[in-house]
């Protein structure tokens, strides 16, 4: 498998095409649903988010709590259907990278294709496998919100196969 | 008439929560084996070859085989020449909530569909009773994640269906929720009853053994029609295409009414966890 370095650069986004398998590493940040929820709401009323999204790369995932030991729990996919209604507008300030389960809406595999984005899909059910593929971690925002929190974390190696490229080529919709 | 108190039912259904949460069941993680030998798809067998590590990572290292350690469904099957000394639903809970707080499992419960707030310890757990005779207590505990609650249906299809438009009504909706349910699936049906009886069926038939076909030939038959078809849709592991979209199908009926036919489909992910004990 090919290795592509996060933050994700511009010639590696345009040169990964669809059903192509990579190893991602380097920084991401973790957010579902709830975060979701908050990070629009701050956009809509201009308030300063807590991190930066440009040219960031956005995982759809909510872990179990640590174990003593470990740097992370299990921490598999969620679907990223539920986020679709985000999506448009997270490309629009600069997010660059998805990273989730299942397939995606048309507004989304659109506004991927404009902003030159790309969304990866890793494998459902195999949380305990991807825990060892996270070298760090650290809690960033929105507490309470407890396993939606806003997680950092570091990817190494960490398995991903391209689901939508940056020309708008869609893996479930050939 | 025989009594059990109910800590002792507590201490089995906390070690049954826990190990259906790190350890699939050697049946599964064969037939996954298998699979992967038979796929020809190379992103199939990239799925499986993880999904087989990560059910050795989760056993060996205890981390769950799944983040979404899912709600807790509990079926009691008591004899009626057996007595539980209560209050049983606290211990239940519990079970539960010590289950998930002592062994870092996700807790994923709200308190109210709507309000949304969690209950941090996972409680309370979905019980169902069940009286069968004897003086034994069957015990079956299943972790269920939401990915493929929210694809599961029930449909009250027209009593003079034929038999191939209930293949169609399941292949249409494994087509539909199966990629997003993260296959390999075990599909449950259940047929006839009731609304909530068809569903029951439909939840019970996963603690069938792998590959275990229907005593009734017709429907033996419907059981291997669907898995047949469901292989040939190219969903294959992880919704990546091959021909394991689903590992088994099973049919578990009931007498209905003249006017109806209910039919619940529900799709088990490959975090398949279940656990039983009989005392
Ligand atoms: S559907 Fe199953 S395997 Fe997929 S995330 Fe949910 S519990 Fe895990």
């Amino acid at each position: 498998m090919r290795k592509i370095e996060l933050p994700l650069k511009e010639d590696d986004i345009l040169s990964l095409k669809v059903g192509e398998w990579v190893e991602l590493s380097g920084p991401c940040y973790s957010a579902r649903d709830s975060a979701h929820k908050r990070i629009f709401e701050a956009l809509e009323k201009g308030e300063r988010l807590p991190i930066n999204l440009k040219g960031s790369t956005i995982y759809y995932m909510g872990p179990t709590p640590t174990p003593p030991g470990r740097v992370i729990g299990s921490c598999g996919p969620t679907t990223s259907k539920r986020m679709d209604p985000f999506t448009p507008r997270f490309l629009s300030f600069g997010v660059k990278g998805f990273i989730g389960k299942g397939k995606r809406g048309k507004e989304v595999r659109e506004a991927i294709e404009k902003f030159k984005g790309i969304y990866f899909v890793t494998i459902g059910g195999a949380g305990a496998y991807l825990s060892e593929k996270i070298k760090d971690m650290k809690l960033v925002a929105y507490e309470d919100l407890g396993p939606e929190a806003i997680y950092y974390l570091e990817l190494y190696r960490f398995p991903v196969m391209v689901a939508i490229d940056s020309y708008g080529e869609d893996f479930f919709n050939k | 008439m025989r009594i059990i108190e109910g800590e002792e039912i507590y201490k089995l259904v906390k070690k049954l929560i826990e190990d259906a949460n790190f350890d699939l069941p050697l049946s599964i993680l064969n037939a996954l084996k298998r699979a992967k030998e038979e796929e020809e798809n190379p992103n199939a067998k990239i799925v499986l070859d993880i999904l087989i590590k990560n059910a050795e990572i989760a056993k060996e290292k205890r981390i769950p085989i799944c983040q979404d350690c899912g709600m807790v469904i509990i079926f009691l099957e008591k004899g009626e020449e057996v007595c539980i000394k209560g209050p049983l639903e606290e211990y239940l809970k519990k079970a539960v909530r010590e289950a998930y707080l002592e062994n870092f499992l996700r807790s994923s419960v709200v308190k109210d569909p709507l309000l949304r707030e969690n209950t941090n310890d996972n409680t309370p757990p979905i019980i169902h009773w069940e009286i069968m005779p004897g003086d034994k207590i069957k015990i079956s505990v299943m972790i269920k994640g939401f990915g493929s609650e929210n694809a599961s249906t029930v449909k009250m299809l027209n009593p003079t269906l034929e038999k191939e438009e209930i293949v169609r009504e399941v292949i249409n909706h494994v087509k539909e929720y199966g990629p997003n349910a993260c296959p390999p699936l075990i599909i449950g049906l259940g047929i006839g009853g009731t609304m909530e009886k068809a569903i029951y069926l439909s939840k019970k038939a996963i603690f069938r053994d792998l590959y275990e076909r229907n005593k009734k030939p017709h429907l033996r038959e419907l059981e291997e029609e669907i898995l047949d078809k469901v292989n040939s849709l190219n969903i294959g592991p992880g919704g990546l295409g091959g021909k394991t979209t689903a590992l088994d199908v099973r049919i578990e009926d009931y007498p209905t009414h003249i006017a109806g036919l209910p039919l619940a489909i529900n799709l088990q992910c490959c975090a398949i966890r279940f656990k039983e004990i009989e005392i």
